[in-house]
């Protein structure tokens, strides 16, 4: 093996096969389901095609592009803000911006068109003042656009914010003396500078996009995941839908890359100083404004809705077996969170030290499984415990795989590898090499390096993942419901159970834990400093 | 770097054991179900009381749990799958994950229109989907039937829940049964066309949209009719059986069949028998408002005071094997 400029502390060849293998936990599950079950599908995909299939994708497009223009105006707005400006309330909303995280999109959704239908409050109220009112659709795109910008803005807020105050005032000012207006200045020098940051958050929350089905089935808007869960549900064809889903999954991977050309390995270095500057009164105070609104509007209305609710239902249903189902969220979020983690962080260093073709592309690979449907990949990975059981079964080998949890866990490996990684990709690049040599040439060992220079240079990195990763384990739904272990309900199970029967009112209170449960985790993440 | 290594393996070696499912002990019946914890938990835990057999569970959607038997194969945990909608119970027949049971029993408290021809599976309540409609601002003499309400006279008045729901689906395929693809797609796009509004994700939705004036009439499943009206005795809507002079009202059921490859086959089926008994019966039509499929069992007094209605009696299967097509009618028909 050729000695690379870093020290590099285990087998090479070893470590690429790692990441290899990290990457084909996400594409082996959709392999497995394009070949394991053959089926007509010609038949389903002519349907399709004939009939709903380019509405679909239209759809898709539209939410797409909503979501994006409302998370990027939301996210990088406030995250300028809150970085750059001083203004009213600016200490306590720098955090609480962070609170709508906690909130799943299926249950704000279900609130969202509990409070917009025509026979709630909202309209209801309108009408009793103005009756001759006609009223408008809670069902309408631009309800699903709101709801999904609101969940998921948190995403390019955090990581702009970051970026933002990275950059400190000295970039701008610099701006400003070579004769740039304010908002030049902002767009010129300050956006550019973000945008590794912008269009990492972007990336995560428009992969949550495509492969969210709760929230949009709650306001039955069509996108292209319906299209993979009408294939399987509604026409028993669940090829089809796996067909359908890796054609999603190209669809990322291709957008992925195209982002990655277009920045062109741009890299700034950061210069130090972070100041804010007054705002004018006024102008501060319509910040204040601004910056309240939106978590009224994404976390504070929602979650008295369903206050009011869980008050209306007298705690019914939250009994020793609802402590349960606290207990288990909570320990699943730990415990693939851990996971996710350390081979996150894996990743990141064989990327690092082994920065071939080969783990470049495996690595991208590894962190799609974002957008996947969470049913189809969790099916995905049945079906191969499956075969691998039967195969240890024949060696006479008898290992419960399926139904077990390590299925579970490693779904939300796949899952939300993506969401760990790109923050501890920024904490490992803060470690640069010079660093690592001056500590080697001063004779630290490998392990005080690892100790004393690595570990708390990237610990608010890994922190941010770890926390993230918890949030998310514990709000997922799908891959959640059909892998656990018997026993092992959630939070999200007990929400699915109740709004499938439209018994919205009794899923309020596991909702709300829920909410609650993943206030501890963005808390933490925004307290650590 | 090792460290993360050996974390990895640890972690993953953690999971592995962790919650890894032993199989099932003789006394004890392992089900998979697409009915809610709450309302199957209390029947099942009469059925422990009784026996001293235990039942473990799962919950998810049916062509989820189909996919887990189907994955799981010869060695699935699952002896029973209990499930609502006779399209997912005749999809799991399809996908040969189920085995025929021959019982005196289930014969006689099952009847044969609820039950697979093939003996796969068996109705354990019926569900019956109608008309519902605002007393305020609609004169049941101008209800007839399901495909009445395609007519110009109710354009702008009708809520309809989503295409994408079961229930939905074996309406249309029974009427493909007994009208023809042709004249089936001209109601569903006459009901498409006489939509008040966007279609609704649940049937409570749609009635609360009935109350609010938003629509004047509906279709929806009667149990929600029920719960609604429980909470809200002055509640200004009625059910009206439809189709009451031709092939009545459409009925759907949730039942329960014995897995091809169930570890224990014969307490399943004593299970499914017992749950077909009276007491169970009992159970299951009460907690959720249901009709017992066994005919020698009342249904609660709130469900018989809606009235008797006659019963659409083609088999249930057939919206089974007609739901594909249905789906796809609705989707020429522009029905979301």
């Amino acid at each position: 093996m050729r000695q690379r400029p870093l020290p590099s502390f285990s087998l090479p060849g070893l470590n690429g096969a790692s990441a290899v293998a990290l990457a084909l936990l996400v594409l082996v599950p959709i392999l497995v389901l394009l070949s394991a079950w053959h089926q007509q599908q010609w038949e389903t995909w002519q349907h399709l095609l004939d009939t709903v299939l380019w509405r679909l994708v239209g759809n898709t497009l539209l939410l797409m592009a909503g979501v994006t223009v409302g998370v990027l105006a939301l996210g990088v707005s406030l995250a300028w803000c809150v970085a750059t400006l001083e203004f009213p309330g600016r200490r306590w909303l720098e955090w609480a911006l962070f609170l709508p995280m906690a909130m799943p999109a299926y249950v704000l959704a279900f609130v969202m068109v509990d409070l917009l239908d025509y026979a709630g409050p909202i309209q209801t109220q309108l009408r009793s003042w103005w009756p001759g009112l006609t009223g408008f659709s809670a069902r309408h795109p631009l309800w699903v656009v709101v709801t999904l910008t609101l969940v998921l803005y948190p995403y390019v807020y955090m990581l702009a914010r970051l970026a933002f105050q990275a950059q400190g005032r000295a970039v701008l000012e610099q701006a400003r003396i070579l004769g740039d207006g304010p908002l030049r200045a902002f767009f010129k020098v300050a956006l550019p500078m973000a945008r590794p940051g912008i269009a990492a958050g972007l990336a995560l929350a428009l992969m949550e996009t495509l492969a969210d089905f709760g929230a949009v089935s709650v306001f039955n808007f069509d996108t292209f995941t319906t299209a993979i869960y009408k294939s399987w549900y509604g026409l028993f064809n669940l090829q089809a839908a796996a067909q359908l889903a890796s054609l999603l999954l190209l669809f990322v991977l291709v957008a992925l890359v195209l982002e990655r050309r277009g920045r062109r390995r741009a890299r700034f270095s950061e210069l130090g100083g972070r100041k804010v500057v007054r705002a004018r009164p006024k102008m501060a105070w319509l910040i204040s404004l601004f910056a309240f609104g939106v978590l009224f509007m994404a976390f504070l209305l929602p979650v008295s809705r369903l206050l009011y609710w869980v008050v209306g239902t007298g705690l019914q249903g939250v009994d020793l077996r609802f402590a349960n189902l606290v207990w288990r969220t909570f320990l699943l979020g730990a415990m693939a969170a851990s996971l996710v983690l350390v081979l996150a962080s894996w990743l990141a260093w064989v990327k690092r030290h082994q920065p071939s073709a080969l783990v470049s592309a495996s690595v991208q690979l590894a962190t799609l499984g974002y957008a996947l449907p969470g049913s189809v990949l969790a099916v995905g990975i049945m079906v191969s415990f499956s075969a691998v059981q039967g195969g240890l079964h024949e060696l006479g080998l008898s290992v419960p795989l399926v139904g077990g949890l390590l299925a579970l866990v490693l779904a939300y490996v796949v899952r939300f590898l993506a969401v760990a990684f790109g923050p501890v990709e920024n904490a490992l690049q803060q470690v640069r090499p010079g660093l690592v040599e001056a500590a080697r040439t001063l004779g630290a060992s490998s392990s005080e390096v690892g100790r004393r220079v690595y570990l708390p240079m990237m610990l608010p990195g890994l922190l941010t993942a770890l926390l993230m990763v918890g949030i998310d384990v514990m709000k997922e739904m799908p891959a959640t419901l059909l892998l656990r272990p018997f026993g092992w309900d959630t939070l999200a199970v007990r929400i699915y159970e109740l709004t499938a029967e439209g018994e919205w009112q009794r899923a309020a209170a596991p909702s709300l834990t829920l909410v609650l449960l993943g206030l501890l985790p963005v808390i933490l993440l925004t307290r650590r400093r | 770097m090792r460290v993360i290594g050996v974390m990895a393996v640890a972690l993953v070696a953690l999971a592995g054991l962790w919650g890894c499912s032993e199989p099932a002990a003789d006394n004890e019946l392992v089900v998979y179900t697409s009915r809610n914890d709450h309302l199957i938990k209390p029947v099942f835990d009469a059925y422990t009381e009784e026996t001293g057999i235990t039942i473990r569970y799962i919950t998810d959607n049916a062509s989820a749990l189909a996919a887990r038997i189907k994955a799981e194969g010869e060695r699935t945990p699952a002896d029973l799958l209990i499930t609502v909608d006779a399209g997912n119970l005749w999809n799991a027949a399809e996908m040969e994950l189920l085995q025929p049971v021959e019982s005196v029993v289930l014969e006689s408290n099952v009847p044969a229109s609820y039950t697979d021809p093939a003996k796969q599976w068996f109705g354990l309540t019926k569900r019956a989907r109608t008309i519902v409609y605002s007393t305020e601002r609609v004169n049941p003499e101008n209800l007839s039937s399901y495909e009445a309400l395609a007519e110009p006279e109710w354009k702008g008045r009708l809520c309809l829940r989503t295409s994408k729901k079961v229930y939905n689906q074996s309406l249309v395929a029974t009427m493909i049964e007994r009208l023809g693809s042709e004249k089936a797609e001209a109601v569903v796009t006459g009901w498409v066309g006489n939509l008040a509004t966007d279609v609704f994700s649940n049937d409570t939705a749609l009635m609360e949209a009935i109350v609010a004036g938003q629509c004047d009439v509906g279709i929806v499943n009667t149990y929600y009719y029920g719960r609604m009206k429980r909470d809200n005795p002055q509640l200004p809507l009625s059910l009206f059986w439809a189709n009451q002079q031709d092939s009545g009202v459409h009925i759907n059921i949730s039942g329960g069949a014995v897995t091809r490859y169930a570890p224990h086959p014969e307490q399943a089926k004593a299970l499914l028998e017992w749950m077909t008994q009276p007491k169970a019966q009992h159970l299951l039509a009460e907690i959720n408002l249901e009709y017992p499929v066994s005919p020698s069992v009342q249904p609660a007094e709130e469900v018989k005071s809606w009235g008797e209605f006659r019963e659409d009696d083609l088999n249930v299967s057939v919206a089974g094997a007609l739901q594909v097509d249905a789906v796809k009618l609705m989707d020429r028909a522009g029905y979301r």
